[in-house]
C-alpha cells in the first residue's frame, strides 16, 4: 500500500476554520457585551474590543486539541496578519480619504487649466484651479533634478569606482547631510539666497532648497546602486582593454541604468512632495507665474497647505483637490519607476532576453564574416 | 638541512616577457579628474551648508550662552530664548511616534518575509515603498481633517484609566463632567505622534525586512528539523538574526521623525513651555518653530532659528551616524550596503 501523500501546504485547514470560528464568535461576544451589557459606543473601541477577543477564542480553540508552542505560533501567526491589514488598511485609508475629498474639486474640468488669480473665496467649485500650482511644481522640480542628476551622478560614479580616503570623506559627509531636515535646507538657502544675496522670493530659489535637500538622498541611493554591478562584469571589460572611462560609460552606467533610474524617480518623488523648504523660499502666489527666476511661485504640497488652513469650505475642498493632484502625481512616478526598476541588474525580462539573443547572433555573424572560414584559426598545443 | 629559496633570475635579457600595463591614457586621465571634481563639488557643496549653519548659529548661541539650552521661551529680540521647550516637544513627538511605529513595522516586515504567500511579497514591498514616498502634507491633511476628530475618544479614554501614569496625566479636564469641552484633548502631542508614526512606519519597515530576508537558510531549516514552529524558527533565527537591522531601522526612522516639519505644524497648537502630557492640546518641535518664525526679519531672531535648528540638525545626525552603524556592525548588516 503507498504512503499517504503528507500535506505540506503552511495553511491547514483546521486553522482557518478555527480562526473564522473565532471570528464570528468574538464578533457577536463583543456586540452583545459592548452595545447592550456595557455603556460603550464607538467603532474604533468596538474593533479593538473584537480583535482581542477573537485573539483570546483563537487560542482557546487552538489550545483544545494543541500544545503550548504551536498555541503561540498561531497566535503570533494571526497578530502579524493583523498589523500587516492594520498598516495597508491606513495606507489605502490615508490615499483614499484624500482623493474622496478632492473628488469634489477634482471633477471639475476648470480645475485642471485655472488657476486662483481672480477666484474670490465664495466663488464654486467651477471657478478657479490649481494649474498655477502644478506649473510651479513641475518648473522646480525641472529646476532641482537640472541641478542635481550631473552632480549627483558623477559624485555617485566616484564615490563607487575610488578607492581611498579622499572618497570615504566624501560619503561620510554625504551621509551626514541626508540627516539634515528638509526644513533647515529651506532656512539655508532663505538665510543665503533671499537674505546675503537679496534674491527675491521665487521658485528658483524653491529649487536651490529642493536640490540641497535631494543630492545627498541621491547620491546615497545611486551609489548603493552602483556598487551592486558585478565587479566581474568591470574585470572583464578591463581585461579586454578597455579603459576606466569606457567600463563606465558601456559597462557599468548601462547595468546600472534601471537602478540609478529609481534612485532620481523616487528622489523626484521625495522633493516633488516637500513642503518645509519651498514654504520658506517660494513665497505664494494665486495666479499663473510660469517664470521660475521671478516673483513668487507656488507648487502643490505649498498649495494645498495654504488652502487647507482657509475658513471657507470651498477653499478646503479646493486644498484636498491640490492634495489629490500631488499624490496622483507621486503615484505616477512611482508607477514609472516601479515599471523600469522593480528588477536588479541582470534580471532580463523574456523580451529584454530574446533581444541580447539576437545582438549576440548579429556579433557571431560579424566576426565569421571577418574571419575567412577557409582559415580556421589555429589551436596550438602548449607544453603542461 | 634548510630549504633555500633561490629568487629566479629576472629578466634582464628579455625585458619583451613582462610589460607594465599603464594605468591610464589621457582620456582616462581627464575622467579620473572630472570624476574628483565631481566629488568635490559635492564635498564643497555639503561642507558649505554645515559650516554656514553653524557659523550663521555663532552670534545667537553666544548671546544666549548655556541658557539656550535651558530657557523655554522664545522671544529673541528681548533676548530670552531657548529651546528647552520645543526640544523636549520633539523628542516626545517622535517617542511617540516610535512607540506605534515600531510594533507596526516589525510585523509588517516579519508578515512580508516570512508569511506572506511568495506571489504577493512584490507588490506589498511595493506598497510600502509607496507609503513611504506619499507626501507629508497629505499624511498632516488626513490628521488634521481626520484624525483630529476621531482620536479623542481614545485620548480620553487614556485620560480617565491611564493617568496615574505620568505622560497620560490631563490637566483641566474632568472625565465625569459629561459636558466638558473636548478640546482640551486635540492638536496634541499624541495625534502629531500618530500620525508621524504613519509616516516613519514604511520607512522603518523596509529596513526591517531587508534584515530578516537575509536571515540564513541553512539556519531556518535547523530550526525546523529540530521541531520549531514558525514562531519558535522566527524566535531564534530571525529575530537575532536581524536584531541590527531593526535597531538601525528604528533609529533612521526616529531621524526621520525628529526633522519632520509640515504635518506637526498642521497638528498641533505652538505652546513655549514645556509640555510634558502628551494627550494635552499644545505641542512644539524645533521644525515647526522654524517655520512658524522664519518670517521675523530681525538679525538675531534667524541667527536663533539657525542655532534651533543646527541643534535639530545635530541630534538628526547622532540618531544616523548611531543607526547606520549599528546596522554596518550587525551580521545582516556586513553583507550588505544598505
Amino acid at each position: 500500500m503507498p504512503e499517504p501523500r503528507r500535506n505540506t501546504a503552511t495553511l491547514r485547514q483546521e486553522d482557518v476554520l478555527s480562526a473564522l470560528g473565532a471570528a464570528v464568535a468574538a464578533f457577536c461576544l463583543t456586540a452583545l457585551v459592548f452595545y447592550w451589557i456595557a455603556p460603550f459606543t464607538g467603532v474604533l473601541g468596538f474593533m479593538v474590543c473584537w480583535f482581542l477577543a477573537f485573539l483570546g477564542l483563537f487560542a482557546a480553540l487552538v489550545w483544545l486539541d494543541r500544545d503550548g508552542p504551536a498555541v503561540r505560533d498561531r497566535l503570533v501567526s494571526v497578530v502579524v496578519h493583523g498589523i500587516a491589514i492594520l498598516l495597508l488598511s491606513a495606507l489605502v485609508f490615508v490615499v483614499g480619504f484624500t482623493i474622496m475629498r478632492g473628488f469634489a474639486a477634482l471633477v471639475h474640468p476648470n480645475f485642471y487649466v485655472e488657476d486662483l488669480g481672480v477666484t474670490g473665496p465664495l466663488d464654486p467649485l467651477s471657478e478657479g484651479g490649481a494649474v498655477h500650482a502644478l506649473i510651479g511644481s513641475l518648473e522646480q522640480i525641472g529646476l532641482a533634478l537640472l541641478i542635481t542628476i550631473p552632480t549627483g551622478m558623477l559624485c555617485a560614479v566616484f564615490l563607487a569606482e575610488m578607492r581611498g580616503p579622499f572618497p570615504r570623506l566624501v560619503r561620510t559627509v554625504v551621509e551626514a547631510m541626508t540627516a539634515l531636515p528638509s526644513i533647515v535646507a529651506g532656512l539655508f538657502i532663505y538665510a543665503t539666497v533671499l537674505l546675503m544675496l537679496h534674491f527675491e522670493q521665487s521658485g528658483l530659489a524653491a529649487s536651490l532648497a529642493i536640490g540641497v535637500m535631494m543630492l545627498p538622498i541621491m547620491v546615497r541611493a545611486a551609489d548603493v546602486v552602483l556598487r551592486l554591478v558585478p565587479g566581474n562584469l568591470k574585470e572583464a571589460s578591463l581585461a579586454l582593454g578597455a579603459s576606466r572611462w569606457r567600463t563606465a560609460w558601456h559597462v557599468i552606467l548601462p547595468t546600472a541604468r534601471p537602478g540609478l533610474a529609481t534612485a532620481v524617480i523616487l528622489g523626484t518623488a521625495r522633493g516633488i512632495g516637500e513642503t518645509s523648504p519651498v514654504l520658506l523660499t517660494a513665497g505664494f502666489n494665486k495666479a499663473i507665474n510660469a517664470d521660475a527666476f521671478h516673483d513668487p511661485q507656488v507648487s502643490l504640497p505649498l498649495a494645498t497647505f495654504m488652502l487647507i488652513k482657509s475658513p471657507q469650505s470651498s477653499m478646503v475642498a479646493r486644498g484636498f483637490g491640490t492634495a489629490a493632484l500631488l499624490l496622483l502625481l507621486v503615484l505616477l512616478l512611482f508607477l514609472i519607476a516601479r515599471l523600469i526598476g522593480g528588477r536588479g541588474p541582470q534580471d532580463l525580462t523574456a523580451r529584454q532576453r530574446r533581444a541580447r539573443a539576437r545582438a549576440s547572433a548579429r556579433d557571431l555573424a560579424r566576426y565569421q564574416r571577418r574571419t575567412p572560414p577557409t582559415t580556421p584559426i589555429a589551436v596550438t598545443e602548449e607544453v603542461q | 638541512m634548510t630549504d633555500t629559496l633561490v629568487m629566479p633570475a629576472v629578466t634582464a635579457e628579455a625585458p619583451e616577457q613582462r610589460r607594465r600595463v599603464r594605468p591610464s591614457g589621457g582620456v582616462d586621465r581627464f575622467y579620473r579628474v572630472v570624476l574628483r571634481l565631481g566629488g568635490g563639488l559635492v564635498l564643497v557643496l555639503m561642507t558649505l551648508v554645515g559650516v554656514f549653519l553653524f557659523q550663521k548659529a555663532g552670534p545667537a548661541l553666544k548671546l544666549a550662552g548655556w541658557s539656550f539650552l535651558t530657557t523655554e521661551a522664545w522671544e529673541p529680540e528681548s533676548g530670552r530664548f531657548g529651546i528647552a521647550a520645543v526640544l523636549v516637544g520633539t523628542v516626545l513627538i517622535a517617542g511617540v511616534a516610535i512607540l506605534i511605529a515600531v510594533p507596526l513595522a516589525t510585523g509588517m516586515a516579519l508578515y512580508v518575509s516570512e508569511y506572506a504567500p511568495r506571489g504577493l511579497r512584490r507588490i506589498l514591498v511595493g506598497l510600502v515603498d509607496l507609503m513611504a514616498a506619499v507626501p507629508s502634507v497629505v499624511y498632516g491633511l488626513w490628521g488634521f481633517a481626520f484624525l483630529q476628530g476621531h482620536v479623542i475618544g481614545l485620548a480620553r479614554w487614556l485620560a480617565t484609566y491611564l493617568s496615574w501614569i505620568p505622560l497620560l496625566e490631563v490637566t483641566g479636564a474632568d472625565p465625569r463632567d459629561p459636558l466638558a469641552t473636548e478640546t482640551v484633548y486635540t492638536s496634541s502631542t499624541f495625534i502629531a505622534g500618530i500620525v508621524v508614526a504613519l509616516m516613519i512606519a514604511p520607512v522603518i519597515c523596509s529596513i526591517m525586512r531587508e534584515a530578516f530576508t537575509q536571515a540564513p537558510i541553512g539556519e531556518r531549516e535547523g530550526a525546523y528539523a529540530l521541531g520549531a514552529t514558525r514562531w519558535g524558527m522566527i524566535r531564534s533565527v530571525v529575530l537575532p538574526f536581524g536584531r541590527g537591522g531593526m535597531i538601525g531601522g528604528t533609529m533612521l526612522g526616529l531621524g526621520r521623525a525628529l526633522g519632520e516639519t509640515i504635518a506637526v505644524y498642521l497638528i498641533i497648537s505652538p505652546v513655549f513651555v514645556i509640555q510634558p502630557h502628551v494627550l494635552q492640546n499644545g505641542a512644539n518641535s524645533v521644525s515647526a518653530l522654524i517655520a512658524l518664525r522664519y518670517g521675523e526679519a530681525g538679525e538675531v531672531a534667524l541667527s536663533a532659528l539657525m542655532a534651533a535648528g543646527v541643534a535639530l540638525f545635530l541630534m538628526t545626525l547622532v540618531v544616523n551616524f548611531g543607526a547606520a552603524m549599528i546596522v554596518a556592525r550587525s551580521r545582516s548588516g556586513a553583507e550588505s550596503d544598505s
